[in-house]
């Protein structure tokens, strides 16, 4: 097995080798160049339709895309964003750089790593695939019942709870990993305090996931119930309540904010600090804030809920409680202000989008408090002045965090460094697009342009504004553009980035660029926080190792991860067409009686059982063939 | 971390005789019991938010049966009675554990199978009667919430026995070693957990129920 494995840097590999390696990998470092390809996929999808939506509301009483279409656009466009690109775009850095913060060979559940990233992909292909079907789901990102229901909404409804539920039970799985891996797997002297402020972030993320998903895999599951069998948890007529999907969704939803921005907080202080040259400003107090905006997010859903009648005094606890939020985020953006204060600062690519971050993200957090109150929220809500909000935040901020990390740390996963020059092109394309974009959505929806509509009438005032905010979403793409063609030509270069390309203080730049399988050839000592740095200040070229050289064991590939997936792939198909009229006998008697529905579930515990009994002995890399060794891509 | 030589995956670490708490002896077992827990912590909110729904739906039976005219409490008593003792056999299995008894754990793990099965047929039976009672799933909400909730929990039970049913054959095969002890354990907090969902369902579905 060893064997097998460690000879694949052999100059080439056929293309059903490589497949097969990428498809049993449980290498956490690979793992996440899956989720970053498979989130860029989702991205591209999500573009183009953000890109559509902008085409048709362009020009008022516009008819490029009919209304259904357009519905499903929307749709489309928020779950794909949220959950398919936000989601594994921070688990993609998550895989590739947390284990190697802490010092760490690997994951502490290597194979449920794996699991977790085939879960989300054949989630997300799930939901896309509706296109295909014809029949997409349409009723909002949040997917309200009735208009979610079995009475209002349409076929493609079914492809939203299922892809979701089994996406969620990916992030779920992923998100335990991530949190024994923090706990149990650290370097000798690497102590809670000293971790970088990216390993907490997403160790606080995780804690969210954990907490957050099970709503939503509960809202799907009544939703699925009421749509498939015949449930009445939302039937109003038969004593359901419409409201109950709101707090379960929310419940969810509104920590799920905090999963996506507490990442892009620990990327955006790693890259500040790194490039001003200076410790970040507040360590403890950047982790203090962590903790309690991760406690506060949960305190805080019914504020997307004001308008739906909970009374004065629910609205106003839960006004106050949001409003608390940007205390902890005040403090970073501090911070990071100060970070930067005095610094020997580079404005390199990552550091341009990280410095953009700062106002950015501010601007979202301002329209964040107005929104926390509650009587002006009813003048806001449901208008273009909440989708100015949350894609100042989501873009603004976690979309700039995720490019700042990209240009930050392409090198350590990738082994090339990103172009500079093009990098910088996407910055001031990206940049002044993003704020044309979206800025001018503030007067739009104080103006009182409702979200979701297709098109809107002349003569209201609205005309410019729209014209203006297609035009910056062309621009965006055109950023985008510019990034792609800059991994392109990147892929094209011969590998050869330096260990350490940024003079950086992490434990992840005293490692070769791209990271040998097994990470640390032996295991540092950490000494303090800023562990590199530290080692760096008083001279060293390399860490003190912690033990001595040895045989490194390895954990086997295995195909398991991704038939399982597959399992509940088919499983879903099963249970979403069970009550449609095929004309063929033989296949309406397979979906009906369930067939497929319980083969995909017996296949999936199946390979459950597989698992279970297969004692996985995994293999050891010997001190030989320690040396030169590189990630296999 | 305190022992600085283990390797990434400590499965293989281990030599010698087996230590008093064989499930703790690796890393990979610690990783798993630690791992474990967070997911209980998961099944945790699941299991609130069907509560929460339960309790928001409970009064709106639209004129089918409530559940002061369903429950029948002496029946569901010994099934409680029933899945509480399953609790006992299975800690006694994981002290077998610590003894280093192979006989003792496979033992008490089947009696703990059994009176899952046990449990399972009461609650079988329970369903059949209801739904001839005109309280089926898709009866009113309150019908609808009933059967989610105790209907996860039953699911959960069923996985357990299955679980335990495929551990007890691990034992049999690969005897007791530091793989096969975390597994112990972990099912026998996996099954404690449901246990535990069990008397809050005994409490909110049935006691408050019958009290209506």
């Amino acid at each position: 097995m060893a064997h097998a494995h460690t000879v694949s840097a052999a100059p080439r590999k056929g293309f059903w080798a490589v497949l097969k390696d990428w498809l049993t990998t449980v290498d956490h470092k690979k793992i996440a160049i899956l989720y970053l390809l498979g989130g860029t996929i989702f991205f591209a999808i999500g573009g183009i339709e953000a890109l559509l939506i902008r085409y048709q509301l362009m020009f008022p009483e516009f008819d490029a895309i009919p209304a259904q279409t357009f519905n499903e656009l929307i749709t489309m466009h928020g779950t794909t964003m949220i959950f398919f690109v936000a989601m594994p775009l921070v688990f993609a850095f998550m895989n590739a750089i947390l284990p190697l913060q802490i010092g760490a060979r690997d994951v502490a559940f290597p194979f449920v790593n794996a699991l977790g990233f085939w879960l989300f992909f054949l989630g997300g292909l799930l939901l896309n695939i509706s296109w295909l079907f014809q029949s997409v789901p349409d009723a909002g990102w949040t997917a309200y019942v009735p208009l979610s229901g079995p009475d209002y909404g349409s076929f493609g409804v079914n492809f939203y709870v299922m892809g979701l539920q089994i996406s969620g039970l990916g992030s779920l799985i992923g998100a335990i990993n991530f949190i024994v891996t923090v706990v149990t797997m650290r370097a000798p002297g690497m102590t809670f305090m000293r971790m970088p402020l990216f390993v907490w972030t997403s160790f606080i993320t995780s804690a969210l996931i954990l907490f957050a998903f099970p709503a939503i895999t509960v809202g799907l599951v009544l939703l699925m119930f009421d749509r498939l069998f015949g449930a009445n948890f939302f039937d109003v007529s038969q004593g359901g309540n419409v409201v109950l999907w709101q707090h379960l969704f929310w419940i969810f939803g509104h920590p799920e904010v905090y999963i996506l921005i507490l990442p892009a907080f620990g990327i955006i202080s790693e890259v500040v600090s790194t490039f001003s040259s200076k410790r970040l400003f507040g360590y403890s107090s950047m982790v203090f804030a962590t903790v309690l905006i991760g406690f506060l997010g949960f305190m805080v859903w019914a504020h997307h809920m004001f308008t739906t009648g909970m009374g004065g005094i629910a609205n106003a606890l839960f006004a106050v409680a949001t409003m608390l939020i940007a205390i902890p985020t005040g403090i970073k953006v501090f911070n990071w202000i100060f970070t930067l204060w005095g610094g020997k600062i580079r404005f390199t690519a990552a550091n341009m989008f990280a410095a953009g971050f700062i106002p950015t993200f501010v601007m979202g957090g301002v329209t964040g408090v107005m929104l926390a109150v509650a009587p002006a929220n009813f003048q806001f809500h449901d208008s273009y002045f909440v989708v100015a909000h949350f894609h100042y935040v989501i873009v603004g901020g976690i979309v700039m965090a995720l490019i700042a990390g990209c240009f930050y740390w392409w090198p350590k996963m990738f082994g090339r460094m990103l172009d500079e020059k093009l990098g910088k092109w996407t910055f001031w394309t990206f940049y002044p697009g993003f704020h044309l974009t979206f800025f001018i959505q503030h007067f739009l929806g104080l103006q009182g342009m409702p979200r979701r509509v297709f098109t809107y009438l002349d003569g209201q005032g609205w005309n410019t504004g729209n014209l203006v905010s297609t035009i910056g979403a062309f621009l965006m793409a055109v950023g985008v553009i510019i990034f792609l063609v800059n991994v392109f030509k990147t892929a094209a270069k011969p590998a050869g980035a330096p260990q350490d390309p940024w003079d950086g203080r992490t434990l992840e730049w005293t490692i070769p660029s791209p990271v040998p399988e097994y990470n640390f050839k032996q295991l540092p000592v950490v000494r303090g926080l800023d562990a590199w740095w530290v080692e760096k200040s008083e001279g060293r070229k390399e860490m003190t190792p912690a033990e001595p050289l040895g045989p490194i064991h390895m954990p086997s590939p295995t195909i398991l991860p991704f038939l399982m997936s597959i399992a509940l792939f088919i499983s879903a198909f099963g249970f979403m067409y069970a009550n449609q009229p095929f004309d063929n006998d033989f296949i309406r008697f397979l979906f009906e009686k369930y067939v497929i529905a319980i083969a995909g579930l017996v296949m999936f515990f199946v390979c459950m059982i597989v698992r279970s009994l297969k004692d996985d002995p995994g293999y050891h890399i010997h001190p030989e063939e320690l040396e030169g060794e590189g990630v296999h891509q | 971390m305190s022992d600085v030589h283990a390797h990434a995956h400590g499965a293989h670490a281990h030599d010698g005789p087996l230590p008093p708490e064989p499930e703790k002896a690796t890393l990979d077992g610690r990783n798993k019991i630690l791992g474990f827990w967070m997911f209980l912590a998961g099944e945790t909110v699941l299991f609130g938010s069907l509560f929460a729904t339960f309790l928001a739906l409970k009064d709106s039976v639209m004129g089918g049966p409530t559940g002061q005219e369903l429950f029948s409490l002496p029946l569901v008593a010994l099934a409680t009675f029933i899945l509480l003792t399953s609790s006992l056999t299975s800690v006694f299995a994981v002290q077998a554990m610590h003894r280093h008894d192979k006989k003792g754990i496979i033992q008490w793990l089947v009696v703990t199978v059994l009176l899952g099965l046990g449990f399972l047929i009461l609650e079988i039976y329970e369903f059949v009667h209801y739904v001839h009672e005109g309280h089926a799933f898709s009866t009113s909400a309150f019908s609808s919430a009933f059967y989610t909730l105790v209907g996860f929990h039953g699911a959960h039970v069923v996985f357990g026995i299955a679980w335990i049913s495929i551990i007890i054959g691990q034992v049999a095969v690969k005897g007791l070693t530091v793989v096969t002890a975390p597994k112990v354990y972990v099912t026998s907090l996996y099954w404690h957990f449901v246990d535990l969902v069990w008397v809050f369902i005994f409490t909110v579905v049935y006691l408050m129920g019958k009290l209506g």
